[in-house]
């Protein structure tokens, strides 16, 4: 990419993007261009990372595991929806995920934990987002029983209308009480220490990246 | 001597490098004999004194080389005797500081120059040779001593036989002597040993099971607390390690008296001591002896305190007494005894959530062998208070109580009271370990739903992941922890111990949520004491370093709740915690920080309010104060005082109030000039802040300068208009205790008076709780120094409430009521009101206190009263053995009892016929008898006293025969003007008599009189001069009837 062009794509990033600073937004294009790699630039070809890349990043980076997780995370931060996260998207996404206030990032776990998009979280998402955070005991009858307590525990606590699935609304009120429930049911955004990590790791020297 | 030494001889611990003899009246005697033994040696056995030592007798010795003399080549720092052995090897060889001697002739000679050090230097030989017998005769010699004594004469004898020799009879001849010696020791010691009380766990137990219960807060008490070291108890019922016991200590104990630092004690077969304290955190032991050995733990303490040994004689008389009051209610006490099984058993039934109730019966039950009245009292009181069945029974209950003096009644519930709170307190936690288990099954069926809830809870906590583990959190969060249903069933199902683990995890959000819980069921006082025994707090204290502030608060703020006892504010230091939250009030410094802060972020002022929260509950402790103080808490405390958050600032105050209580912080804070601030803060809004800054005051006002701040930065107003609201009792007993300290400056008196405070503070003196009656009866006291308070207090009716206070008990109170009345008795009009109201009377009958400031303030107050009553002679004779009673005070050996009692002997002795009265008593020789002191107000008011009563009969007479003139001449070396005139007029009244002049010349008081003669005081010369002419014209007259 030219450097007129990386001038452009910085200042328009910066200026939509208000976590950021101008330094720190070139700082993560530099990064994700590391990432991507050495592909030559072509004409009609994406440039981007793929589910993979990106699901490695989460897993390395960010210390996350739910496989299922970070693939909703991967959709959160695929707004086009075309399987491979750009640049812009790249920036827009870690503000969130590294600087979103709390609206910001209520609305992000919100479309993470609701897996077929429909504004709710049933109380079948529940379940299979809860459905390993038990330890299995053999002397259960039922394995999945204490999942579907616990599915009943989250929904009592949280389920303020009472219509047995949670809206937004719900969440943001519940997470309004209890900060605490911002990640009921899996973690979705970064831990502080690998967090810190990051942008320690990326954020660096600025007269290096003067040099790219 | 080797049988000796290994067994009786008592070595401290090994361990610490070389043994060495602990400094005990037994280890001392044995030393002095075996250096009797040693020095006679070389006269009684000159051949054997020669016999050269297998192998030298060697230790490290203070003689200096000079001490050696003839007989010895002496250079430099090196000795050698001109005694050789064969080899020419000086049998004495001393090469400072190391000595080697190889023959008992040499031993008592180096003895002999020892002089003074023999002691010294016997010690250290025994100790650095371990086995002499050895030494000198050879190991074989030893080996048959060691194993068996009585077979040893016949095993030498076989020797003598089986190898003739010279040598070999002379060692021989040493061993049997040093056999005698062994015998001769071993018998010795045992006389000491059987000087000895031995001691024995049960004794010892029932010692401390009784001070237990007269242990607690307040001025009855006698100990604050006594607790023991270890809770587990072994069969033979030694608390001590087994290796221990061995050495026959039984129990350790931590006790605390009203009037020193925590003592830590060790109770041994042979008696109690002091040892080195508690090392660690880990509750090690140094289990080194520190001081000498008492007989039982009540002598050891009454040594040691002086509130105790007082507080256990009135004890002691309570205990004497009330036997035969108990005597004629038998019948209601056993009616108690079978009410308290049916309490038990309707207990049983109705099992409600009387676990603690159950506890504390069981516990008196197990006490009762060592029961005598006060148990069966107290049981009876439980039982009114607590037993709905027993309650037809409470009318006779009442009465067998009423039968004892309303006084004394109240005195008894009270300690009851106090001693129940004790018992609750220190036994909670054994209690509660053995009522677990049957208090779940018995009570499975009536549950509350919660508890199987919160069962549940703990279970996904146990077995979930992160996820899991919050959303778990949140939901317990959502029961009512204020409930104690919930707070125990957290514990109970074993929630603590997930809890305090979770906080050992990396995991931030399952951090915080464990902390909220913990945070509000602490509240509880039994779960404080579970998370301490869980290990808790130093997790918490690790806490407080992590990055996260709303960690630290959490941390802070939960440990803030759990630091309510002493224990856990001790482990809470020991972990270094306090360092840690004096860092968490440093809130400002780092304000560069990160603009988005994260989520679970708070702000700096809330991790400073934490801190200071947490710090406030931690200042009770004592070492804790220091620790703040060390770690530079004052001047942060002092900044963040000037925030204007009331929820700040109530900790700071709070913290700062309770630290006042030492002399350094009280410096610390004129320093940091908190006292402005903290009268800022009077003018708030905040009752609770009011309180704490009042409280503030009243600790540090006792400092002039102190007081005179407050002054100038306006503190004393709203402390005046503060006294108009008394709905608030702790603030007003704060609010009146400032007051009372600031008016011990006189001009802060006038400005009260300005304020009309003497007017309110008089209307205080009723319907008010005994903590603010002391403080504004003090501040009254203080007022009345100066004449126109007198008159307001008069004017509006104070002195009637005064005089009915004098009926009390509360002997802080006394002290201050008896101050004031004094101090109103000096206006005659006054004084007419107190007589009148038959105070006189009241204050002579205080004089019979068991408590020596009490006396002495009623005696103090009895001189004006004296002084200023008409026709005080016979207001005087009309109490009934009241001269007597009086008379017997100079018995007392407490000084301010003694010169307050001199006063109103001076007083008293103004009237001929009083004076002929306490002469009959014998005042005169017990006045002589305190003639000896250096206490310059004793020695003033005896003096006076003294003077006073030469009035009478032959009393100069007397005072000479009973040797009171010459101590009295010395008094006028004293640096106290006072004591001077008063001595003179003493002087110059006993010079009347020729014998006490004769003393008087002997003992030089005519030059020092002489320099007297020449002082400014009238008074003093005009004394010194008559004295000095007394002596002149006897030594006229004896020249003259010489020359005649």
């Amino acid at each position: 990419m030219n450097r007129k062009k990386l001038q452009k794509l910085t200042d328009s990033l910066t200026k939509n993007c208000k976590h950021f600073s101008k330094f720190e937004v070139k700082c993560l294009i530099n990064h994700f261009y590391n990432l991507v790699g050495e592909v030559t630039e072509r004409q009609g070809m994406i440039i981007g990372l793929d589910r993979n890349a990106f699901r490695n990043i989460l897993h390395m980076t960010f210390g996350m595991t739910d496989d299922m997780i970070m693939d909703r995370v991967f959709r959160g931060f695929d707004k086009d929806n075309d399987g491979c996260i750009s640049v812009t998207e790249w920036v827009y996404g870690l503000s969130v995920f590294l600087r979103g206030t709390l609206e910001e990032k209520m609305k992000y776990c919100f479309e993470v934990f609701d897996l077929n998009g429909d504004g709710f979280i049933s109380k079948e998402e529940m379940f299979h987002m809860l459905k390993n955070s038990l330890l299995k005991q053999p002397s259960e009858e039922d394995p999945d029983e204490g999942i579907k307590d616990l599915v009943e525990i989250t929904l009592k606590k949280m389920d303020h209308d009472h219509d047995g699935k949670l809206s937004f609304a719900d969440y943001e009120q519940a997470v309004r009480e209890e900060t605490l429930l911002l990640e009921a049911f899996g973690p979705c955004l970064p831990d502080p220490k690998s967090q810190k990590e990051f942008e320690a790791q990326v954020f660096k020297d600025p007269n290096e990246f003067n040099e790219v | 001597m080797g049988v000796a030494l290994t067994r009786s001889a008592q070595w401290t611990a090994a361990g610490h490098g070389a043994k060495t003899l602990e400094v005990t009246p037994l280890n001392e005697a044995i030393v002095k004999e075996i250096i009797l033994f040693v020095e006679s040696f070389i006269y009684k056995y000159p051949q054997e004194a020669n016999y050269v030592f297998v192998e030298p007798l060697e230790w490290k010795t203070n003689l200096d080389p000079s001490a050696f003399g003839s007989g010895y080549a002496v250079s430099g720092t090196t000795v050698k005797s001109e005694e050789v052995d064969k080899n020419g090897e000086p049998l004495l060889y001393l090469s400072v500081p190391q000595i080697k001697i190889r023959s008992f002739g040499q031993l008592s000679r180096m003895l002999y120059f020892a002089k003074n050090m023999k002691l010294k230097e016997a010690q250290a030989c025994i100790e650095a040779n371990e086995n002499p017998v050895a030494k000198i005769l050879g190991f074989d010699y030893n080996i048959i001593n060691e194993k068996n004594g009585n077979s040893f004469v016949s095993s030498i004898l076989d020797k003598i036989t089986k190898d003739d020799g010279p040598e070999i009879e002379i060692k021989m001849k040493i061993a049997l002597q040093l056999k005698q010696l062994d015998l001769h020791l071993l018998n010795h010691s045992l006389k000491h040993i059987s000087l000895e009380i031995r001691l024995n766990p049960g004794t010892v137990k029932n010692d401390i099971e009784l001070l237990k219960r007269f242990s607690g807060k307040g001025e009855q008490t006698v100990l604050e607390s006594i607790e023991y070291t270890s809770d587990y108890e072994f069969s033979n019922g030694c608390r001590a390690p087994p290796w221990r016991q061995i050495k026959g200590e039984i129990c350790y104990l931590l006790v605390k008296p009203h009037d020193a630092e925590i003592l830590c004690v060790t109770c041994s077969k042979e008696g109690v001591f002091l040892n080195g304290g508690k090392t660690d955190d880990e509750g090690q032991i140094n289990y080194e002896r520190k001081g000498e050995i008492y007989k039982d733990l009540v002598t050891l303490l009454k040594e040691k305190s002086a509130i105790f040994s007082e507080n256990m004689s009135k004890q002691e008389v309570k205990f004497s007494e009330q036997p035969q009051k108990d005597q004629p209610n038998e019948a209601p006490k056993e009616e108690v005894a079978i009410t308290h099984k049916a309490s038990i058993a309707s207990r049983k039934s109705s099992q409600e959530k009387n676990r603690i109730n159950l506890g504390r019966s069981q516990l008196t039950k197990r006490l009762e062998p060592s029961l005598n009245w006060r148990t069966s009292v107290s049981s009876k009181d439980r039982n009114t208070l607590r037993d709905t069945q027993a309650e037809k029974h409470g009318g006779k209950l009442e009465k067998s109580r009423s039968s004892l003096s309303p006084g004394r009644a109240q005195l008894i519930r009270k300690s009851i009271e106090k001693i129940e709170e004790i018992i609750s307190d220190s036994s909670s936690e054994s209690e509660e370990d053995e009522e677990q288990p049957d208090h779940r099954q018995e009570t499975n069926a009536d549950l509350p739903s919660e508890y199987w809830q919160i069962q549940k809870l703990v279970k996904y906590l146990k077995g979930g992941n992160q996820t899991a583990t919050v959303i778990a959190l949140c939901s317990m969060k959502d029961f009512n922890l204020a409930q104690e249903t919930c707070q125990l069933a957290i514990r109970d199902v074993g929630g603590l111990e997930v809890l305090i683990n979770l906080l050992e995890t990396d995991e931030v959000k399952c951090k915080i949520g464990s902390l909220k819980i913990l945070k509000e069921i602490s509240h509880n006082p039994q779960i404080r004491r579970n998370i301490v025994d869980l290990g808790g707090l130093p997790v918490m204290v690790n806490i407080l370093d992590s990055p996260h502030k709303s960690l630290k608060c959490l941390a802070a703020e939960t440990i803030a709740n759990v630091a309510k006892f002493r224990r856990a504010r001790q482990v809470v230091r020991h972990h270094g915690g306090i360092t840690k939250l004096v860092a968490l009030l440093d809130c400002g410094k780092h304000s560069a920080e990160p603009a988005q802060s994260s989520l679970y972020e708070t702000r700096d002022v809330e991790v400073a309010r934490c801190g200071a929260l947490a710090l406030w509950s931690c200042s009770k402790s004592y070492a804790n104060k220091e620790a703040i103080r060390k770690a530079g808490g004052i001047p942060l405390l002092a900044r963040l005082l000037k925030t204007s958050h009331e929820n700040m600032l109530i900790p700071v105050v709070g913290t700062l109030q309770e630290c006042a209580s030492e002399e350094n912080y009280r410096a610390a804070i004129k320093a940091e000039r908190i006292i402005e601030n903290l009268v800022k803060n009077l003018n708030s809004e905040n009752e609770q802040l009011q309180e704490h800054c009042a409280m503030a005051i009243y600790q540090c006002a006792e400092d002039e300068e102190t007081r005179d701040l407050v002054r100038l930065h306006g503190g004393l107003k709203p402390l005046a208009s503060l006294l108009n609201n008394t709905d608030n009792k702790e603030r007003l007993a704060a609010v009146t205790g400032a007051i009372w300290k600031c008016s011990i400056s006189k001009e802060n008196v006038t400005k009260f008076r300005e304020y009309k405070a003497i007017e309110t503070l008089v209307g205080l003196l009723t319907d008010q709780p005994e903590e603010v009656l002391v403080n504004v009866v003090g501040a009254l006291g203080e007022c009345c120094q100066e004449h126109e308070n007198r008159v307001v207090i008069r004017k509006c009716g104070g002195i009637q409430p005064l005089v009915n206070l004098l009926v009390g008990i509360n002997q802080a109170l006394l002290v201050n009521v008896t101050k004031a009345v004094g101090a109103c008795a000096v206006e005659p009009e006054s004084m007419m009101i107190i007589d009148r109201l038959d105070g006189v009377r009241l204050l002579w009958s205080l004089l019979k206190n068991p408590h020596p400031d009490v006396k002495a303030s009623a005696a103090w107050a009895l001189c004006p009263c004296i002084q200023n009553a008409k026709d005080a002679g016979e207001m005087v004779r009309s109490f009934v053995g009241g001269l007597e009673l009086v008379v017997n005070l100079l018995k007392s050996d407490n000084k301010e009892v003694l010169a307050s009692v001199c006063a109103v002997i001076t007083n008293i002795a103004k009237d001929q016929e009083n004076l002929a009265v306490i002469t009959d008593h014998g005042v005169v020789p017990l006045l002589s008898k305190l003639a000896n002191t250096n206490n310059d107000k004793l020695r003033r008011h005896l003096a006076e006293t003294i003077s006073r009563c030469c009035m009478w009969g032959r009393n100069r007479v007397a005072f000479g025969e009973h040797k009171a003139v010459a101590p009295l001449v010395r008094y006028l070396k004293s640096n106290d003007t006072n004591v001077h005139r008063a001595t003179a007029q003493a002087l110059y009244q006993l010079s009347e008599d020729a014998d006490n002049c004769i003393t008087m010349h002997e003992n030089g008081a005519v030059k020092l009189l002489l320099d007297m003669v020449g002082s400014p005081d009238e008074e003093l010369q005009e004394a010194a001069a008559g004295c000095i002419s007394n002596i002149r014209r006897l030594a006229l007259a004896i020249e003259k009837a010489r020359y005649s």
